[in-house]
């Protein structure tokens, strides 16, 4: 999974390009009757990066910076 | 004027919260700005989501909705959901384990250790605080405006001055109502700093996604005018222009070099702060996997109420900065004085760390970084702190006063600055081989081509200005990339101290 977290995200990244592969972007229908299409799918890829980042935070976090602790004071900190 | 009571009591429930958190205050600096890295997941969560969605999230996108279409969801929210958590997992996390390990407070602390280069953090100064003025004013020309359409007819002609007066149809004119958002604003951030900014944050987060919600629905009952809540989005709906309800009107190439915008998270001086307030990394996953979320349950409901609004002739002649306030207002005294409120909860959940964000830039860039020696007391930080945030709140305040450009194109120039510095932050904490040199030319490179650009554009008052149908965000991070790379590889790396320092796996 850790390899196919960032193959999903270039993937959302593409389908949110909805011109490049469907044609109802540029046509005014209402799903439901109420939720223009486009703005339907858009939705959904909102509801796809939630899932795609849960994946992520799950499967590719970076563990180490879990134990990270002070070393310089702030007084230091900087040239 | 039942609406401005409202406003007040929120108002001054909101000055409660700030002066509350202020008695947790522990009276140092790192208190003060940065919550002494106490910040839990759902804290920074909504911090974070506050911050972000700014008046440019309720005000802009309802505007632009109706200028432009529905595809302005897709334009900024959809690939904020994207952008906004990538930036956050791959360099807010990175940023603040380096905060953490070397004790930085700002930006410029970082790069100049990261670039072995003090004169960068002069350079990276002004161009940081330039950007975050259009930034604030945004959320102040949107709470005066708000403030005004809300309270239209509540006084009486030649109660204020008349060039006050203009635009305010008999309410509250929006130099006074700006004024007041700045003050409150001011009064939180001085007693409660990052803390009691963080609770405000949060409070005001729920505020305005709760009333954002319930707007969605009465503005859906009393335009459709019909049973139930589905009969009423149907007849709303059904009224939407065609060219609106599509995003023809939004060119594909334009559509597609938006992708760029959002890449202003990474520069954002303000989120840097709030990222180090956090108590450790894994306090990250919940606004990382949340925060794309949050952005619909905010954006869709507003983007769909612009397109509403692009179908009722009356609204025709107004200013898309004043669709929302106007439509709010149709919703009865009681409620749309709730929603009022819940407007400037989302404005001012920007501002107030936008004010503590060039606050600590000053003190601890300039003030402290340049004392030549001499202790700078605690109180003494904190003061100065407080005597730049209100400079600026001043100048910002001055601008608002001339300004007449739309909220959102105001928000996209700015936006566009920062995005120009993202490749400088991703290559300090991802590439070795980034040079002092290399960042120069890339920030020098961002900010020239952000004033070219500026300039053709009319300074901003042309709202469509495109680059060969590309945003102008496509020219300022091109230049800024390859500045940066060209000029790394040709110049000397950084010493074998500071890559072990940032780059130990």
């Amino acid at each position: 999974m850790r390899h196919v977290v960032p193959l999903l995200v270039a993937a959302l990244l593409v389908l949110h390009q909805d011109d490049w592969f469907f044609g109802f972007w540029a046509e005014p229908k209402l799903v439901f009757g109420f939720l223009p299409a486009t703005l339907l799918y858009h939705a959904g890829i909102s509801l796809a990066a939630g899932l795609t980042w849960y994946l992520a935070v799950t499967f590719c976090w970076p563990e180490e910076l879990d134990a990270v602790e002070p070393e310089s004071s702030e007084s230091e900190a900087g040239a | 004027m039942t609406q401005l009571i409202i406003v007040c009591i929120y108002l001054t429930l909101l000055l409660g919260l700030g002066l509350s958190a202020s008695r947790l205050f522990r009276g140092t600096s790192k208190d003060y700005l940065l919550a002494s890295h106490s910040i839990g997941p759902f804290l920074l969560l909504m911090s974070l989501f506050g911050t972000t969605m700014t008046a440019f999230a309720l005000v802009g996108s309802t505007g632009e909705a109706f200028a432009e279409g529905v595809g302005v969801y897709g334009m900024l929210a959809s690939s904020s959901g994207i952008i906004h958590s990538l930036c956050f997992f791959l360099i807010g996390v990175k940023l603040w384990s380096f905060g953490r390990r070397h004790g930085y407070t700002t930006q410029a602390q970082f790069f100049r250790d990261r670039l072995e280069s003090d004169r960068l953090g002069l350079l990276l100064f002004p161009i940081l605080v330039g950007l975050v003025i259009p930034y604030l004013l945004i959320g102040v020309i949107a709470a005066g405006a708000t403030i005004a359409g809300v309270t239209a007819g509540t006084f009486d002609p030649g109660t204020f001055p008349a060039s006050w007066e203009e635009g305010a149809r008999g309410g509250v004119p929006s130099e006074i109502g700006s004024l007041v958002i700045c003050g409150v604003v001011l009064v939180y951030v001085f007693f409660g700093g990052m803390r009691g900014t963080a609770w405000a944050n949060a409070f005001q987060t729920v505020v305005f996604m709760v009333l954002g919600l319930v707007t969605f629905v009465v503005i859906a009952k009393q335009l459709g005018e019909r049973e139930t809540l589905l009969e009423s989005l149907r007849a709303a709906s059904a009224a939407i222009p065609e060219e609106k309800a599509s995003r023809v009107e939004i060119g594909r190439l334009t559509f597609f070099t938006y992708l760029l915008v959002p890449l202003s998270v990474g520069m954002f001086p303000h989120l840097f702060q709030h990222w180090l307030t956090a108590r450790s990394a894994a306090t990250f996953k919940l606004p990382v996997v949340a925060h794309p979320l949050m952005i619909m349950v905010v954006w869709l409901p507003c983007v769909l109420m612009g397109a509403w609004a692009a179908g009722v002739p009356e609204l025709a002649e107004i200013q898309p900065n004043l669709i929302l306030p106007v439509m709010v207002r149709q919703a009865g005294p009681l409620l749309s004085g709730l929603l009022t409120a819940g407007i400037l909860a989302a404005i001012m959940s920007s501002l107030d760390s936008q004010f503590l964000c060039i606050g600590t830039i000053f003190t601890t860039d300039i003030v402290l970084h340049y004392r030549r020696g001499r202790e700078v007391s605690e109180r003494e930080k904190v003061l100065y702190a407080r005597l730049f945030i209100v400079a600026i709140v001043a100048i910002t305040y001055g601008f608002s006063l001339l300004e007449s450009r739309r909220v959102f194109t105001l928000g996209v120039w700015c936006f566009s600055g920062f995005s120009s510095l993202f490749p400088l932050v991703l290559a300090a904490v991802y590439w070795r081989r980034l040079t002092k040199a290399g960042a120069y030319a890339s920030v020098l490179a961002a900010a020239i081509s952000w004033a070219v650009l500026f300039w053709q554009s009319q300074f901003g008052l042309n709202p469509n200005f495109t680059v060969a149908g590309m945003m102008p965000v496509v020219v300022m991070v091109a230049a800024s990339s390859v500045a940066l790379v060209v000029v790394s590889l040709v110049s000397r790396p950084p010493s074998e101290a500071t890559l072990a320092k940032f780059f130990r796996e």
